[in-house]
């Protein structure tokens, strides 16, 4: 029952924060088609600015805040080359992600920070509102971080604004003979949704205590792991159901990696668990059409 | 009565594979003046430059040096295709092109409703909006203003047609562009798209220029009427002309005007 209850209750903290990064890859896979693969830099960049600032003295808050900030940087960067060099957005996400593998370690000066008795924002947290840390304690930070970015998203989604950005994802043509400048919402998308990432970045690394260079690394399949698994579990309708159903996903993802490792799975093999996984939420769609007979589009080959 | 111009077009030429063997002259130094209200048919064989004189006005990509558009007196020539767009209303052969799929018809509504205008972090649809909305769609006879939530992806052609017409005028352009824009239709759906082409055009008192490959429709629709050929514009008839026309004579008057055998294979252009 002990066990139970506290691989459950880690698993919704890891969903929590795990969820910002699936909630920044929903946004550009699925909102936008903008297939950015520099997600796994900008996550250890999240993870890295925060860390060397709190080491420096400042505000976990303030440090998380300049890690959102940095997150945006590189969205902005892999952004502007598509849309102003016109470099392929697979193209323009895998350069930014090698790029950042340099940046990272200049910024960290080296492989890795650790945290150990520096002030996080769980710590200043537990300050503040008097209560001991500890796993639920982390739950109630991350689970009001996400309450304010999710009721953030599904103000900002459905403003004039926001339905501009979600419309280039569908139509860039048609949004454009609206009159809206498609390549100032693609490049608002993926800066937001990297600020997201990085805002993941940062918060897993004060959870856990440090920063390392290959933080990042799968979290781009994470991230469409999660979003896939919300997908397909709840098929959701309308943008606050969708956001709730990233969130989920993410939840449901860390639950599946949590029990393999308690299983006595070996953390080698957690890649490979998270491959089926993504194969079984991707199959259950298709079989259920394939039941009823519903005609199937072919793949796209992006 | 001399009016003022609306459009004007002064040598416009677009050539594609510049510099190639194949040069194409997709236009070629054409000059066209649009009057307010002016409702032009446009006919012409495959590859004459119809879709290509659109795709110039609504700023898709710029004509060759030397070109001059001008809207409202305004010169426009080198104003990108998103800002013209507070200008240009535009519905597109295919119905997929006009409207977006994944989104509702509310949510197509609203993005139309702002057309040209800067949006805002208001929310994108109110109360007030979607009575709007319904008012606009409800002469369509389509049952649309009652399916406000449906996604557009679900609507067959014709609906979605309608709607993108209702969407290019919903906040009232200057300039209409129609882009042989029921000629995937049925017969049926094409003549309500059709029907309600002529109703917004005249209500709303839009110029409009609707290509078409039906020389019937381009004859019996409009104010006037362009025939285009080898990027351009051969004939050009006002409303007199354009009154007692009928088929031959419009065969008859491109033998003329171009010195080219007619041929059905090669011009495609129906009477049907
Ligand atoms: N984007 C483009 N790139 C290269 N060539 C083009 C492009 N657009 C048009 N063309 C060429 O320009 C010429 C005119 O094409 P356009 O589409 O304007 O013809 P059209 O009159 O609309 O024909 P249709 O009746 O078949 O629609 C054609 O030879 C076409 O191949
Ligand atoms: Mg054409």
């Amino acid at each position: 029952m002990d066990v139970l209850s506290s691989i459950l209750s880690f698993s919704i903290y890891e969903g929590l924060v795990f969820g910002f990064a699936a909630t920044g890859v929903y946004i550009t896979f699925r909102v936008l088609g903008f297939p950015d693969l520099s997600v796994d830099g900008s996550f250890t960049l999240g993870a890295a600015v925060s860390a060397v600032l709190i080491i420096a003295g400042i505000n976990p808050f303030v440090a998380t805040l300049a890690a959102i900030a940095a997150g945006i940087s590189a969205g902005l960067v892999t952004s502007l080359l598509n849309t102003k060099l016109r470099i392929p957005a697979l193209l323009a996400g895998i350069l930014v992600m090698v790029g950042l593998w340099s940046v990272n370690l200049r910024i960290m000066s080296g492989a890795n920070i650790s945290l150990l008795r520096e002030a996080t924002i769980f710590t200043k947290a537990s300050e503040y509102l008097g209560i001991g840390t500890g796993t639920h304690f982390s739950i109630l930070v991350a689970g009001i971080l996400a309450l304010i970015v999710f009721f953030a998203l599904n103000w900002f989604l459905r403003t004039e604004i926001g339905l501009a950005l979600r419309a280039t994802g569908d139509n860039e043509q048609m949004v454009r003979g609206f009159g809206v400048n498609t390549d100032m919402t693609l490049i608002l998308g993926v800066s937001l949704a990297n600020g997201l990432v990085a805002l993941s970045g940062s918060v897993v690394a004060q959870g856990q205590g440090f920063a390392d260079i290959g933080m990042g690394i799968g979290m781009i399949v994470m991230g469409l792991a999660s979003v896939i698994i919300g997908e397909t579990l709840f098929q959701p309708k309308g943008v606050a159901r969708l956001l709730i159903a990233v969130i989920a996903g993410a939840f449901v993802y860390r639950l599946v990696i949590v029990v393999a490792l308690r299983l006595g799975m070996a953390p080698g093999d957690l890649k490979l668990v998270t491959a089926v996984l993504v194969i079984m939420a991707l199959a259950v769609p298709f079989i259920r059409k394939k039941m009823r007979s519903e005609w199937i589009p072919p793949a796209t080959r992006w | 009565m001399e009016n003022k111009k609306l459009l004007e077009l002064k040598g416009i030429s677009k050539y594609f594979s510049r510099g190639e063997i194949e040069e194409i002259k997709a236009l070629d130094n054409v000059y066209l003046d649009v009057y307010p209200e002016d409702y032009i048919t446009v006919i012409g064989s495959n590859g004459a430059g119809k879709t290509t004189l659109l795709n110039i006005i609504a700023g898709v990509f710029p004509p060759e040096p030397g070109g001059k558009i001008i809207i409202n007196g305004k010169d426009i020539t080198r104003l990108s295709e998103y800002r013209r767009a507070y200008y240009v209303g535009r519905v597109y052969q295919d119905p997929r092109v006009g409207t977006a799929a994944k989104m509702t018809i509310e949510e197509n509504m609203a993005m139309a409703l702002l057309r040209g205008q800067k949006r805002s972090l208001g929310f994108a649809s109110n109360s007030h909006r979607r009575e709007l909305f319904r008012n606009a769609l409800e002469p369509l006879g389509l049952n649309l203003e009652n399916r406000l939530n449906a996604l557009v992806g679900t609507l067959s052609g014709g609906q979605r047609q309608a709607l993108a017409l209702v969407m290019a005028t919903l906040s009232k352009p200057s300039l209409l562009l129609l882009d042989e824009h029921v000629a995937t239709l049925d017969p049926n759906t094409a003549q309500i798209v059709l029907d309600l082409t002529e109703m917004v055009v005249k209500n709303d008192k839009i110029t409009t220029i609707m290509i078409t490959h039906n020389m019937e429709m381009a004859i019996r629709h409009g104010s006037r009427l362009i025939m285009m050929h080898k990027g351009g514009i051969l004939v050009d008839l006002n409303r007199e002309q354009k009154a007692n026309l009928t088929v031959s004579d419009l065969i008859e008057a491109f033998k003329r005007a171009s010195g080219d055998e007619f041929d059905d294979d090669s011009v495609l252009l129906r009477s049907d």
